[in-house]
């Protein structure tokens, strides 16, 4: 029996941070709900051992149907007949036994059926499917975008959409479009108001749509005539039941092949409005993209997860020179940055998490009461670490995964390269996740911000402040050097005040920043679990290094720099 | 559209699956305490039977039973989980020492209480004993015909089933009437997963002995919750003969226990014919295996 929670003591180390104590109770508002829903806790205690007890469930599931279906699913992947897709049978398997579980939902409000979990438990039972087959988590984690319509829909649209996402629809968001990749505001999708039908309706074309076909679509489009850009788009529910929209081709992909990416053509598609006219892109779309990049965090933890145990399973396994592989000191030394790798990316992927809780929780609260003065502050302060963190934790995390399932697939040797191995899968599935919503090179984008403002710097000043055990004090010294050392960097290249030279460099000083991040948090986890401090060893001689590089290109570069690097 | 009342047999049962050097003690008994205690696996396979059952028939109930410890609520509670509707615990010292026989006696006495059991599903065998022996014995006790190795209901209707039996050599599918009881194989369908909120709402469920033994807190919310008690049935509750039960009522004794690794060469077939199952007995016999 493998369950892929229990087997994972991280897992459980993070989900009790101290910071759930407030989790909980911002979510659960006094435990008001405990005599109105059987299933309602009744104290933090109760909360935490049901978010325990239910995670249990999706580690089974993952274990014992989803991990085992994933190879045939890579290989079978999903049809398209008559419009329409239809799964791969393992896809339909995992999907059965998720909506029996109950694991769709998850943190919707109980009124709509949902179990209302607070976001780490979420994102901790995304960690773990993901392990277990990163294209089926693209389906199951679609039940994000439900958050949006709970966040901004109307009574009526939540009333009729989240109880069926809870009973298990799938969703999907269509945003992308051909010429509107990146660039969202080039959607061209047409929405106008027919009055005779007294119904909005879509036509046009969308591109990229991971599991298209759902049975409910947040849809993007142009409902204002004769715009051009991102305030002419509103955001719309598309009920696959009304139909309008056929799927004229699935995507052949590399990686997460079990997920249908889809093209979609709308011909005088029905659609509801969700929320304001003119505020799809600017608003609604920026609250989706962040829930999704938190989700593509999640996806990038869990391939790391399952490529660093492959990658150990084999090096223990596999004997060359009379030998398990893993005595040598290439394999190891590969095998313990892979395992610091996974470590800061989860501690990283966790903290965030923690920061969009208790904002989006206020926000939930502020919906129903108006927020003290106390409240308020205390949510913009969230509000912020969460902006600062998402685009931060995307980045650096699909990154770190990409590199961990390379080189674990190099620790397979000849055999990774086969189709005998799970890795050569778990390889091609990491792929995506430094692409999609959002490459990485937009992530930095967003992040540079918090390195210009000084959001990062701040941030890092208060983790150094907490106050540690003192066998740990040589570890923050090293951090310590490495903040004077990023100040003096960022200084270096704001001090030209040139928008294209920070442009130019930011990725590194963003790395910068995150190893920096990625060391407290590491650094904080090993004064609750001493056994953590091989891993922070490990991981800041890698970052220290990793950050003395990037220096060392930024103490020799020039506003000159640019035009050798330029194609004109 | 018909109601089916339906009884699950299940027992708790050591987990023999991964067993390491402990496992045994050394008078050849099996040293439970080392040895998780789970839902019996093949009787696992026979709940997702039954909740099929009432995935057609909505309004049919399914009550699960089990005779144990009074440790043995756990697969209660983990019944509750996968959806059963109703669970009892059969549990009392008269019964400790139960054989086979005693065992379907108790067991069979208790599903009286039950009344109007139209179906009754069971695992194939448990696999702390691996005698396949209760289910059977349960069905003549109470006089109703029995479906046994079942893999798959093919058809269900108001007044009739039709069951695939997964047999040495090939499949049979047989058709009755109700009631009856069916043991069911371990290539039947693995149950559905437990549900989330079925297991938030049933965490707590336990009987009233176990909850004062421990002081549970939730005693409180109990008397507000009646899905927070699970039934739990004594000697006294169910209509019996005491001589029948525990070790009174078992003859089974065992000699000894020996340890052997099964090889396929030491596998024989026996016919259904009587010059065989006569050979066997006299070998059965003769070797102190039976009498």
């Amino acid at each position: 029996m493998s369950n892929f929670f229990n087997d994972n003591p991280d897992l459980q180390f993070h989900l009790t941070h101290p910071l759930m104590q407030k989790i909980v109770a911002l979510r659960e508002n006094n435990f008001k709900d405990k005599d109105a829903y059987d299933f309602s806790p009744s104290d933090f205690e109760d909360a935490m051992d049901s978010y325990t007890q239910v995670l249990e469930i999706v580690g089974e599931i993952s274990g014992e149907i989803i991990a085992p279906n994933a190879e045939s699913v890579d290989h079978d992947g999903p049809l398209l007949e008559n419009g329409k897709v239809i799964y791969a049978k393992g896809t339909q398997e995992n999907l059965d036994a998720i909506k029996q579980a109950g694991l769709m939902g998850i943190t919707l409000p109980r009124e709509f059926g949902g179990m209302h979990f607070p976001i780490v438990p979420y994102i901790m039972a995304a960690d773990i499917v993901s392990r277990a087959d990163a294209g089926f988590v693209n389906i199951w984690g679609l039940q994000d975008c439900a958050e949006t319509i709970h966040e901004f829909g109307s009574n009526a649209q939540k009333e009729k959409y989240l109880s069926r996402v809870s009973k298990g629809d799938t969703m999907a968001m269509a945003l992308t479009e051909p010429d509107a990749g990146s660039d969202l505001q080039a959607v061209m999708l047409k929405a106008h108001f027919d009055e005779e039908k007294n119904t909005w309706l879509l036509n046009g074309v969308k591109r990229f749509i991971t599991n298209g076909d759902g049975d409910i679509s947040l849809v993007l489009a142009r409902s204002e005539d004769r715009t051009q850009d991102g305030r002419g788009l509103s955001m719309f529910i598309h009920d696959k039941k009304n139909g309008g929209v056929t799927v004229r081709r699935i995507e052949n992909k590399l990686g997460i092949k079990g997920s249908p990416t889809c093209e979609l053509v709308y011909k005088d598609a029905p659609v509801e409005l969700c929320g304001q006219r003119k505020f799809g892109l600017i608003k609604y779309v920026m609250s989706l993209m962040n829930g999704a990049r938190l989700g593509i965090v999640a996806q990038s933890v869990g391939i790391s997860e399952a490529a660093y145990r492959e990658a150990l399973a084999y090096a223990q396994k596999r004997q060359q020179f009379g030998k398990p592989i893993i005595k040598f000191p290439a394999v190891y030394e590969m095998l313990a940055v892979m395992k610091a790798k996974l470590a800061a990316s989860r501690s990283l992927l966790y903290e965030t998490a923690r920061f969009v809780d208790i904002y989006k929780t206020y926000s939930h609260i502020a919906n129903e009461r108006e927020l003290t003065k106390e409240e308020k502050e205390d949510q913009k302060k969230y509000q912020k670490l969460a902006d600062a963190f998402t685009p931060l934790a995307k980045g650096l995390t699909s990154e770190f995964c990409n590199e961990i399932a390379y080189d674990s697939l190099q620790i397979h040797g000849g055999s990774g390269f086969m189709k005998d191995y799970p890795i050569e899968r778990i390889y091609r599935d990491a792929r995506i996740t430094t692409i999609y919503e959002g490459t990485t090179q937009l992530q930095v984008v967003a992040a540079i911000k918090g390195v210009t403002t000084g959001t990062y710097l701040s941030l890092i000043q208060e983790y150094e402040k907490t106050s540690i055990k003192p066998e740990t004090e040589s570890y923050r010294s090293i951090l310590i050097s490495m903040t004077y050392e990023y100040e003096e960097e960022e200084a270096r290249i704001t001090v030209h005040n040139n928008i294209e030279f920070t442009e130019f460099h930011a990725r590194r000083l963003v790395e910068m920043a995150g190893n920096i991040i990625m060391g407290y948090l590491l650094l904080n986890d090993t004064q609750r679990e001493h056994s953590h401090w091989k891993t922070l060893e490990v991981f800041l001689r890698f970052a220290r290094s990793k950050n003395h590089g990037n220096a060392s290109f930024l103490n020799h570069s020039t506003l000159n720099d640019m035009g050798k690097y330029k194609f004109e | 559209m018909k109601e089916f009342q339906i009884v699950v047999l299940a027992k708790q049962v050591p987990d023999t699956r991964n067993v390491g050097k402990d496992a045994m003690k050394a008078d050849g008994t099996v040293n439970r305490a080392v040895l998780p205690a789970i839902f019996n696996p093949e009787d696992l396979h026979a709940l997702e039977q039954a909740l099929r059952i009432k995935d057609q028939f909505p309004g049919s109930k399914i009550t699960l039973l089990t005779m144990g410890p009074p440790r043995a609520v756990e697969i209660l509670r983990e019944g509750f989980y996968r959806g059963a509707d109703d669970g009892i615990l059969l549990t009392d010292r008269a019964f400790a020492g139960s054989d086979t026989l005693a065992t379907s006696y108790a067991i069979s006495c208790a599903i009286r209480k039950i009344k109007n059991a139209d179906i009754i599903v069971c695992g194939r065998q448990a696999i702390d004993g691996d005698t396949a022996q209760v289910g059977p014995q349960v069905a003549e006790k109470l006089g109703i015909p029995q479906i046994t190795y079942a893999e798959e209901i093919v058809l269900l209707t108001d007044d009739k089933i039709q069951v695939k039996r997964r047999l040495e050599r090939g499949i049979e599918i047989v058709e009755c009437g109700f009631p009856l009881l069916i043991t069911v194989n371990n290539s039947a369908p693995r149950c559905r997963p437990r549900n989330a909120k079925r297991l938030m709402k049933y965490k707590h469920a336990s009987t009233v002995s176990n909850r004062q033994e421990s002081n549970d807190d939730y005693l409180s919310s109990a008397l507000t919750k009646p899905h927070l008690t699970i039934k739990e049935w004594s000697v006294a509750d169910i209509e019996c003969d005491r001589e029948q039960l525990g070790l009174n009522g078992s003859p089974t004794k065992v000699k000894k226990v020996d340890n052997i690794v099964f090889q396929s060469k030491e596998s024989r077939t026996i016919e259904d014919l009587d010059e065989d199952i006569d050979e066997l007995m006299q070998e059965l016999i003769s070797s102190h295996i039976i009498g």
